[in-house]
């Protein structure tokens, strides 16, 4: 584009085309490009170099420690729930894996809720049934409109306000108890048969995919249909049920019993992530109805009709018709949705989720160390967003290449 | 005539379609009751909203206790107490700021929404209406503060609830839009070290959350001044809510520079306009107008995410009405509380995001015409 | 060329970082006529805003006294609620000149977080509350219960050592603000909660529906020496804010009190006395100030019992007694450094 001179000839007399002049340096683009990228880095360096020397006189003045020793010395105090053992006497960098791990679970969960909530919401949008479309718009406009904290609050004290105190928790079922102190309930104990269980569950699912692609080539094949989910699903709890039986059928189930103060035995869920799952889960769904909704919108009317024509019944046209096209406007819109819902968990902290923002944010408190805990805390946050990105431009890659 | 029986001799006169598809009749068979399926659907939500809305309905309103009332009165209703939000309005809406003075964040709120509702209007687009954002923020300002024609000053410590979110949320996306045009220019820079900044910025401060800034800005912002420079808490909440709206800004914009079509740069480029005259006069003002919804959305977004500054301990009006609900008189009716501001979030919400289809609406016909 | 300009700029700007001057902050307090107090946002007897905006309490008192100290003015006090979060980072960062906020003197922080204790405003415990109708009467009984603790406190870490020592089990439930922990508590999703046992009988007479309900366990599980704290590298006016408290403690101890204070710096023959008031001695000049400045602390704000009284004294909701925090003469821990 920056051609020097006219280049269009034939206007031009050739008596009037002058050798180039040499520019002068400061009207060369390439020397002016170089010049600025100098000065921006220059400034750059200027601005890190001042910032960083004021936090050290500021530190050393102050006579506040700094470094990443902490990481190692004893934590002291005690998360609410954890997924890893950890004691009080366990290192910062350990109640920072416990922080992270409850963000993870958290955030796990609530993505798959959210999906699958979101899918129904966004079908259930562009029905022709009246009630329903506008019951799922009602829904979706009112998820979106209310700031995510605020709807953290209310669930949290919905919960712990509204539920019974736990000494006369309720019964949901025989054994799951609800209460103020969370959702109790029993789990069963596989003492020495758990990891050939665990074993056959991986045997299982590995089995159940090698079937699917089976049914698939065989259908290509022979265009005969073989009944996947059935079969899948029952690959998958049978070879379990199998090695359980196999090692002796041991049942011991851990049922929550009564203590003093609270239940103990049995496994828990508490208000907080309760609360917070609950609250994490309806408001990302309501975005993702909203991209389910435009994605189905974006496959052309003709799509369903021509299925329609084929004589496709209509859960089969959204199965194999609208959604795989579908899926193609709607994979990047979802994965920043993803991200957001990961980011999002990190209010945790306002309701006592111990994720990991609430870790960091104890850490600093008891260390002191402000720029060691808020730094650990975010680059363990960028490293989430770029590697849950990285996956998603991969399948998003996948997806795209259906494309003929 | 003819003796051929099977002539029609007159038109007949049009008849009525069956009953069963016009009408009330009809719409409800087309809409509620097509096919078994369907039909099952609209029984089941009916049966639920049946079960569900009359005690809405009744605890919302019938049985709800309204106006000026104890929390005595409160305890002996069955319904939802509103005499919470009648006692603790001017609280939940202003923090702390001084009561007899209230009258002036009314002012300013008004002065920063009528602005709001004249810059609707797509025909006062023009460049006064920037000149009309300055006078009106320094209105805005001159009035919180105060501390002139007799009017007391008071400390922006003490500014709170809805002036304070209104007031984090415009200034938030006033001051990051210019930002986020830079980031934007930058991104989409030819100079790779230039680019190479803006894009790790963007993705950084797009990587983590919010909260995360925020704790930066309150607890690591201090560290990095020289001592005897202080920044309050409010602007430090403001720093944060800025780099991160500047950062989702500038994809937005990108996002236009992207729809810009190639000859445009050409054609500014034949003309001899160098690279800010061709953003300024010919690339930007098209750029912006395609995404002016999806900055609309932003800004939704934005709104919603001020309330995040409650967990920086700053009074706005998530946290001013969590105060107002911990009064041990009032503990249990914080659900009215809650559902109070919801609907003021939603109201600001739900017309935002009607603006923003409605302009969509109006600039996908613009760009079909020509 | 601009490279150097801008290096040499930076250079400049660094200067201005310098260490903070001794006695800059008393200068700064002078300039401005006002001292900057950190307070906690919210609790009784220590520091309350009421709904004009006034501020009382035992913590607000203690700046209140500075003020009239430094600035001859107690009501010349710009007020920061500061969370237990936000404490010393707005120390450390000079966004308020003395943090008068229940806060605990421990190791730690007096040697890691670049902040200087002054003297004990007030000795406290960390104690138990719980609901009456669980009916439990020790601390030692607390084994498999879920607790409601702040984060960001020596409580947070005093819990987890005496269960430990004890080889009890509890369920932490952790909050980042004192609000969403105490409503937490009330709302009953905890059994027990835990602070400092004066914050625990402030809560109970400010918070509970029915303060009856609830019961403090005898036990005190740690010590909490609470006091106001100042930046690190300004030891002048370190001092002032010692000797501030120091005049309110000696005060009591002679007598001298809000209603007396005229009569006796007219009249008083005690030598003691003379010298607090400044009637005789240059001990204000010492400090940097007038020789006034304990006579308007008390004139303005009273002697350390009075504070004590009107704040969370036996009269009032609190009604604590002033056990450890008596005088040293009637068996508590209060002794003032001699005035002379």
């Amino acid at each position: 584009m920056r051609s020097d001179g006219p280049s269009r000839g034939g206007f031009v007399q050739p008596a009037a085309v002058q050798p180039p002049r040499r520019v002068p340096l400061w009207r060369n683009p390439t020397a002016r490009a170089v010049a600025f990228q100098a000065v921006a880095i220059a400034v750059l360096l200027v601005l890190a170099v001042y910032l960083v020397s004021t936090t050290i006189a500021n530190l050393e003045q102050r006579g506040i420690r700094s470094g990443f020793d902490f990481l190692e010395n004893e934590a002291g105090f005690r998360i609410g729930e954890t997924l890893i053992p950890y004691s009080p006497s366990d290192s910062y960098a350990r109640a920072f894996l416990v922080g992270l791990l409850n963000t993870i679970h958290v955030s796990a969960l609530g993505i798959v809720l959210a999906t699958i909530i979101g899918i129904l919401v966004g079908i259930a949008r562009l029905s022709r049934n009246w009630l329903i479309a506008r019951l799922a718009s009602a829904f979706v406009e009112t998820v979106r409109n209310i700031p995510l904290l605020l709807q953290l609050f209310f669930w949290y004290a919905a919960i712990t306000g509204l539920l019974p105190a736990v000494r006369d928790a309720v019964a949901v079922l025989p054994g799951i108890y609800l209460s103020k102190s969370g959702l109790m309930f029993p789990v069963v104990k596989l003492g020495n048969a758990f990891p050939f269980v665990a074993i056959a569950l991986l045997l299982g699912i590995v089995a159940a995919f090698a079937f699917r692609t089976w049914a698939k080539r065989r259908q290509d094949r022979t265009g005969e249909r073989t009944p996947v989910l059935l079969v899948g699903t029952g690959l998958i709890v049978g070879f379990p049920i199998v090695a359980w039986l196999v090692s002796g059928a041991p049942l011991e189930l851990d049922v929550p019993e009564k203590g003093r103060f609270t239940y103990s035995g049995g496994s828990s869920v508490t208000p907080e992530f309760l609360a917070l799952l609950l609250g994490l889960t309806i408001y990302t769904s309501g975005f993702i109805a909203e991209i389910v909704r435009s994605g189905i919108l974006a496959v052309p009317w003709g799509q369903t009709e021509a299925a329609r024509a084929l004589g496709l019944r209509q859960g089969r046209i959204l199965r194999l018709v609208v959604l795989p096209q579908a899926l193609r406007v709607i994979v990047p819109p979802l994965t920043s949705q993803y991200l957001n819902l990961t980011k999002n968990s990190s209010l945790a902290v306002a309701i006592g989720y111990p994720d990991l923002v609430s870790v960091a944010n104890t850490s600093l408190n008891q260390t002191g160390q402000a720029i060691e805990c808020i730094s650990i805390m975010m680059a363990i946050y960028l490293t989430l967003s770029l590697s849950t990105s990285a996956f998603m431009n991969w399948y998003n890659r996948r997806v795209a290449l259906v494309e003929r | 005539m003819s003796d051929r029986a099977y002539v029609a001799e007159r038109i007949l006169p049009d008849e009525e379609p069956p009953a069963a598809s016009i009408g009330f009749v009809g719409w409800l068979r087309a809409n509620l009751f097509d096919g078994f399926w369907n039909s099952m659907l609209t029984v089941a939500a009916a049966l639920i909203l049946i079960r569900f809305v009359p005690p809405l309905v009744d605890w919302l309103f019938l049985d709800a206790v309204w106006g000026d009332a104890p929390p005595d009165a409160c305890r002996e209703a069955a319904g939802a107490c509103w005499a919470v939000i009648w006692e603790k309005h001017r609280l939940i809406l202003f923090g702390r700021y001084p009561y007899q003075e209230h009258w002036r964040p009314v002012l300013g709120m008004a002065i920063l929404i009528t602005l709001v509702g004249f810059s609707c209007n797509r025909a006062n687009w023009r460049a006064w209406l920037v000149g009309a954002w300055a006078l009106g923020l320094a209105a805005f300002f001159a009035l919180m503060w105060g501390g002139f024609f007799g009017l007391t000053f008071v400390p922006n410590v003490l500014w709170g609830g809805l002036p304070l979110t209104l007031l984090l949320a415009i200034i938030g996306i006033v001051v990051a839009f210019p930002v986020s045009m830079l980031l934007a220019l930058g991104r989409r820079s030819h100079m790779p070290v230039i680019r190479a900044i803006c894009v790790c910025y963007i993705e950084l401060i797009r990587g983590v959350p919010l909260i995360s800034l925020l704790f930066m800005a309150s607890f690591m912002l201090p560290l990095f001044m020289p001592t005897g420079v202080n920044i309050d808490a409010m602007l430090r909440a403001q720093i944060a809510i800025i780099m991160f709206s500047s950062a989702y800004l500038a994809e937005v914009i990108r996002g236009g520079l992207q729809a810009i079509p190639r000859g445009q740069f050409e054609a500014a480029e034949a003309i001899g306009l160098g690279y800010w005259k061709m953003q300024r006069l010919v690339i930007l003002p098209q750029a912006i107008r395609l995404v002016i919804p999806p900055i609309v959305n932003t800004f939704i977004g934005l709104f919603k995410d001020t309330s995040l500054v409650a967990i920086v301990s700053l009074t706005d009006l998530l946290l001013a009405t969590r105060q107002a609900v911990s009064d041990p008189l009032w503990r249990a009716y914080f659900v009215e509380g809650y559902i109070f501001i919801a609907i003021i979030y939603f109201c600001f919400c739900y017309f935002m995001s009607k603006y923003s289809q409605y302009l969509e609406r109006q600039f996908y016909t613009g760009q079909t015409r020509n | 060329m601009r490279l150097t300009g801008l290096a040499v700029a930076a250079a400049a700007l660094l200067g201005v970082s310098g260490p903070a001057m001794a006695g800059a902050t008393l200068d700064a307090v002078k300039e401005r006529g006002a001292v900057r107090c950190g307070v906690n946002s919210g609790l009784a007897g220590f520091s309350i805003a009421d709904s004009q905006g006034r501020w009382t309490g035992l913590d607000v008192d203690v700046c209140r006294a500075i003020a009239a100290a430094v600035v001859e003015d107690a009501e010349k006090v710009e007020w920061v609620p500061l969370s237990a979060q936000q404490r010393f980072t707005a120390l450390q960062s000079g966004e308020v000149d003395v943090l008068s906020r229940n806060t605990t003197w421990t190791l730690t922080r007096d040697a890691s977080l670049g902040l200087h204790f002054t003297v004990i405003t007030f000795y406290d415990g960390q104690g138990f509350m719980v609901p009456a109708n669980l009916g439990v009467d020790s601390a030692k009984d607390l084994s498999g219960a879920e607790v409601c603790v702040q984060s960001g406190t020596t409580t947070e870490l005093n819990l987890a050592d005496y269960f430990r020592a004890n080889g009890m089990e509890f369920k932490p439930v952790v909050f980042e603000s004192f609000e969403e922990s105490k409503t937490a508590f009330f709302n009953g999703r905890c059994q027990v909660y835990t602070t400092d046992r004066s914050g625990l009988a402030s809560l109970r007479a400010s918070d509970a529906p029915n303060p009856k309900d609830y019961v403090i366990l005898p036990e005190a599980i740690s010590k909490e020496p609470l006091g106001p704290a100042v930046r690190r590298g300004d030891d002048e006016w370190f001092s002032i804010v010692k000797w501030v408290i120091y005049a309110t403690i000696e005060a009591e101890e002679y007598g001298v009190t809000q209603a007396n204070v005229d009569e006796l710096k007219a009249n008083s023959e005690n030598p003691v006395v003379q010298r607090l008031l400044g009637v005789s001695g240059e001990m204000g000049k010492l400090l940097g100030l007038d020789n006034e400045w304990a006579y308007r602390v008390i004139k303005q704000v009273g002697n350390y019992g009075e504070i004590y009284d009107r704040n969370v004294g036996p009269d009032t909701p609190i009604g604590l007694d002033r056990g450890m925090n008596d005088l040293w003469t009637r068996g508590g821990l209060m002794y003032a450094m001699p005035i002379r």
